[in-house]
């Protein structure tokens, strides 16, 4: 054996590795599989050298060493093995096309889903079988009718495109699509999901999505529907086509029947994407998950205007409860605003009675001031002109002030000191600017 | 004379025996096989005896018979022998005598000796007369007299059919060494060339015979061979091709001839056509235009035509895809992808149209070497491959005991573990998920095993790592990037030749390696710059694993030993 060149490098050892004897075992080899080698060429010869060591083997050693031995050559035995119809076997070939083509050839259980090789077994072994010389040899005529249906079955079923034109109309692979009380009695998923499998021969797109089951997301079912309403399908219908003349004598005819036979065809395909159409909105108003989605939908609606409601109910409630306290407030502040109203009115009519007490106070430490007049009793017209200035004092200051000058003047009888305190007054009232200098003559 | 012989008075040949011809070839001196012509010259020699006042004719002088004498003259039997009435298909026996239930067996009701009367031959006996003439004609070219044979036969034999033949070679003379099977035999054909490379590679035989045409699978590993996997089809055949010229051939003659009778209706006519459909057939191989010529097909008009190959292959389109689609069925039996295969052999007679190579090439890579008289240059005949594998064969055990040959087929060597898995190392990274994985020995390789490589080291060299994994082969898939749409002068816009370069790109197939089991880590040290390292693997039988690492040039190294795990090492999972 040549020895194997490997041109990429070997990885450098990290840091650290270490083993004993730098060998580290980790795993095992997975499984080997047991195979017949070929007792052929010279590479053989010391196979068997090295193996027999100059042993001798038994029968019984055979059949143990090739108990596990993998098998390379096909079952031609088994697999189909359908009962032939009494009626089928006596068909003429002319009527080909009339005949089932998977019965014929014994595999009707796999029909479309046949693959080429199950139908060129299925071939061979009704060929061994119905092989006219057999039917010769077992007595009976050389009647070779059936013999030619298979080959016709044979050649139509492994020619895709004669294949797909006759699976366009093998009715037997149909399922026909079960009644409403077919489908409320039964199981939706496994009646229909036949139906659209068989559909789904047809569809130009696969893999076909399956119809699921009641635990299918709502985004699946609807893309199955979506696939079927979308439907692309390759059925044709020209299987069904009335023979053209074969002859070139009689153009116009053959013509004729051309035009006629892709009319029918057209006319047949039309029929079918509405018998489709019909069929998927049937099962789509069967469909129990519609119906939950839709109850469902429903009951999401509800919910949210449920939720709507009540929030409304709370919004509304929430507003009488807030215009309650909103009133509430207002009765309260009117309340204390009458209390402070009158407690105002009371404090007033105090200050003016505590006022007009403080005039008579001011007015009497006049008298008490001799009118400012120096001695003896006062003229009447000092006496005039000291209580016109007292009152133009007591107008042109406000409670307080009168009270502070009445709170001096309280308990003085020396006029002098009586007539310094309004002088004073009037000169703080001259600063302030309430009264000019001089306005108060009595006092200057 | 049917008595066993002793090993050193043995003169052996290699025989392949096909339902259409059959071939006899011998190993010389030199060990260089050769295929032996008969006394007509024909190293293909129709399987076929045919019987005309008693006289027995054989191979092409047979087949003439046809036309005229088709009810004495066997033919396309080959198929069953050993078998019961019953399993058999009769069709290719259509147009010579039929086969028909005798006792339990088979045999044809024909005359065959100078009195007039019908007599029940049965298969073995039209079978060993056969194999006695193919005897004597070996014998006379030889100058010795023949009396042992290895034989070819499909793999799908049953040990009955095997039992069967090897008694009626027994009666025509020949001790049979050996039955081995056709593909096997072509593969060997192919190895024992003296230019030959031993090497691991996974081979397809496809055999394209007259009536059946047969795939297989073959794992070559050091010059052992182990089949993956087999696809047999009835249908397929080169009588369909034979079918796709007599149509042809009989609707222009119907053209030419309008009342004259369709040849394809008339028994004799047909038969005429036939042959010389075929002939046609093999002339196109190597011509580009052939000559259809039969004197009196119907009715005593002569008809003559021609075709041309390119027309031929039109006509046969169909019927070429078939024969791939067998091919790439079989690869996808034995779960492998058309980049596992190195080589496909086409082996058979049909393999010698150009087309069908050329289409079978087409359905592999360019890494598959397709290996047909116009795909390589030194390619063996298709034809004479099984004979001349037989031929070694013959070479190689003529001097055993018949009884040691027995011994030495049977299950008890032949039955052998074959690695799940390839073997191999981590190169660059020790990291598994960056690391490259390269196989070393290579899945449905038959244990025990030795295999030795050598690997490359970083540039300044210093410590290495070497880790062995097992390695699955995994097909990457990269789809082409869109192709951005060139914009297109208007002057070109109605150029229609230039719609060719915008043919679809293909995806891009590549074989890559995932990185399985781990099984161990080993350390050289101190590698001096430069230099390599050698790694040797022996896997027993057990599944042990037995591994040296050394620098290349270098004594010592580390060795390093797996066991083999608890579990048992074979399964039929
Ligand atoms: N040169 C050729 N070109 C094309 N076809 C050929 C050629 N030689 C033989 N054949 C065809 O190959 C078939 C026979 O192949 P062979 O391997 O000998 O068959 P079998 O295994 O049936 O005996 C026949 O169909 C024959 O016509």
């Amino acid at each position: 054996m040549d020895v194997v060149q490997i041109n990429l490098p070997l990885p450098i050892l990290s840091e650290g590795w270490a083993a004993e004897k730098d060998f580290q075992p980790i795993g095992h080899l997975s499984r080997a599989i047991d195979r017949n080698i070929e007792p052929v060429g010279p590479h053989f010869l010391a196979h068997a050298r090295r193996k027999r060591h100059k042993r001798t083997f038994s029968e019984d050693d055979r059949i143990q060493a090739q108990a596990n031995v993998k098998k390379v050559e096909d079952d031609d035995a088994g697999e189909i093995s359908e009962p032939e119809d009494p009626l089928m076997l006596q068909r003429e070939a002319k009527d080909w096309k009339g005949q089932d083509h998977y019965a014929v050839l014994g595999i009707s259980r796999y029909r479309w889903r046949a693959t080429e090789d199950q139908i060129k077994r299925a071939h061979r072994k009704k060929v061994l079988k119905h092989h006219p010389d057999k039917k010769a040899a077992a007595g009976g005529t050389e009647d070779d009718q059936f013999f030619k249906c298979i080959q016709k079955a044979t050649e139509v079923l492994l020619d895709p495109v004669k294949r797909r034109q006759f699976d366009s109309v093998d009715e037997a692979a149909d399922v026909e699509p079960p009644t409403k009380k077919e489908t409320q009695k039964g199981n939706f998923y496994k009646l229909w999901g036949k139906v659209f499998e068989a559909e789904g021969r047809f569809s130009n797109k696969q893999p076909v999505p399956k119809l699921g089951n009641e635990k299918s997301p709502k985004e699946e079912v609807e893309a199955f529907y979506n696939f079927w309403y979308n439907f692309d399908s390759w059925r044709t219908f020209e299987y069904l086509d009335e023979d053209v003349p074969d002859d070139n004598e009689n153009r116009d005819q053959k013509r004729h029947v051309e035009r006629k036979n892709a009319n029918a065809r057209r006319k047949k395909k039309t029929e079918d994407t509405t018998r489709l159409r019909k069929l998927v909105d049937e099962a789509l108003s069967l469909d129990p998950r519609i119906k939950i989605f839709q109850q469902e939908e429903r009951n999401r609606k509800n919910k949210r205007r449920n939720e709507k409601e009540a929030e409304q109910k709370r919004l509304a409630e929430e507003a009488a409860k807030a215009k309650e306290e909103e009133a509430r407030l207002q009765a309260e502040k009117e309340a204390s605003e009458k209390a402070n109203k009158e407690a105002n009115k009371k404090a007033k009519e105090a200050a003016k009675n505590a006022a007009k007490k403080n005039k008579r106070v001011v007015r009497g430490a006049v008298k008490d001031a001799n009118y400012f007049h120096a001695a003896g009793d006062a003229p009447a017209a000092q006496i005039d002109k000291a209580l016109n200035d007292v009152d133009l004092i007591i107008t042109k200051i406000d409670n307080e002030e009168l009270a502070t000058l009445t709170g001096k003047l309280n308990g003085k009888k020396d006029a002098g000191e009586i007539k310094q305190i309004f002088q004073d007054e009037v000169a703080r009232l001259v600063g302030a600017g309430k009264l000019k200098e001089g306005e108060a003559q009595s006092l200057s | 004379m049917s008595e066993q012989q002793a090993p050193a008075e043995r003169v052996a040949i290699g025989i392949s025996f096909g339902n259409s011809y059959s071939s006899i070839a011998f190993t010389s001196g030199e060990g260089k096989a050769e295929v032996i012509a008969n006394e007509d010259g024909d190293r293909q020699i129709p399987s076929m005896l045919s019987y005309v006042e008693g006289e027995e004719l054989h191979g092409q002088q047979a087949k003439a018979q046809l036309v005229r004498n088709p009810r004495n003259t066997v033919a396309y039997f080959r198929d069953f022998i050993g078998q019961e009435f019953k399993s058999i298909d009769p069709t290719p026996a259509h147009q010579s005598a039929h086969p028909a239930q005798h006792d339990s067996t088979i045999a044809f009701n024909i005359r065959d000796t100078e009195e007039d009367k019908q007599n029940a031959v049965s298969i073995s006996d039209i079978t060993a007369r056969h194999l006695k003439r193919l005897r004597t004609s070996a014998s006379d070219y030889l100058g010795k007299d023949v009396n042992a044979a290895v034989i070819t036969v499909p793999t799908n034999f049953s040990d009955a059919q095997k039992e069967a033949l090897v008694k009626s070679a027994k009666e025509a003379g020949l001790e049979v060494l050996q039955l081995i099977s056709e593909p096997v035999s072509a593969v060997l054909a192919y190895d024992a060339r003296p230019e030959a490379k031993l090497a691991d590679k996974i081979v397809v035989v496809a055999d394209l015979g007259g009536t059946r045409s047969d795939i297989a699978v073959i794992a070559s590993r050091g010059g052992i061979y182990t089949i993956l996997a087999t696809h047999h089809d009835y249908e397929v055949s080169g009588f369909q091709l034979d079918q796709v010229l007599m149509d042809y051939f009989a609707k222009e003659f119907l053209k030419k001839n309008k009342s004259a009778g369709d040849p394809r209706e008339n028994e004799r006519a047909l038969a005429k056509l036939k042959l010389e459909s075929e002939a046609v057939k093999k002339s196109l191989s190597i011509g580009t235009t052939a000559n259809f010529s039969v004197e009196s097909l119907v009715n005593g008009i002569d008809f003559q035509a021609t075709i041309n190959r390119t027309r031929y292959e039109l006509l046969a389109n169909k019927q070429i895809g078939a024969f791939v689609r067998l091919v790439t069925h079989a690869v996808e039996k034995a779960d492998l992808d058309p980049l596992d295969i190195s080589e496909v052999i086409l082996a058979g007679g049909n393999a010698h149209t150009p087309k069908i190579a050329s289409a079978i090439g087409n359905a592999f890579p360019e890494s598959t070497q397709v290996i047909a008289p116009t795909t390589f240059p030194k390619a063996i005949n298709p034809s004479e491959l099984p004979v001349r594998g037989a031929a070694i064969q013959a070479s190689l055990i003529q001097e055993f005991e018949l009884e040691d040959i027995q011994q030495s087929t049977h299950p008890m060597v032949t039955v052998t573990p074959h690695l799940s898995h390839a073997v191999g190392v981590l190169c660059i990274s020790d990291d598994e998920s960056r690391g490259v994985f390269h196989a070393i020995v290579d899945a449905e390789t038959p244990l025990p095993v030795r295999r030795t490589a050598i690997i490359a080291t970083p540039k300044e060299g210093g410590d290495v790592l070497i880790k062995l994994a097992e390695g699955a082969r995994h097909i990457k898939v990269t789809k082409p990037e869109p192709k951005p749409k060139q914009e297109k002068s208007k002057s070109d816009s109605d150029d229609d030749s230039d719609d060719d370069s915008e043919e679809e790109e293909e995806e891009l197939r590549e074989k890559t390696w995932k990185i399985g089991k781990v099984l161990s880590e080993a350390a050289l040290r101190g590698v001096k710059k430069g230099a390599k390292v050698e790694v040797q693997i022996n896997i027993g039988a057990d599944l042990s694993v037995n591994a040296i690492f050394r620098e290349q040039g270098g004594k010592g190294g580390v060795r390093g030993i797996l066991q083999a795990s608890a579990q048992a090492p074979n399964g039929s999972a």
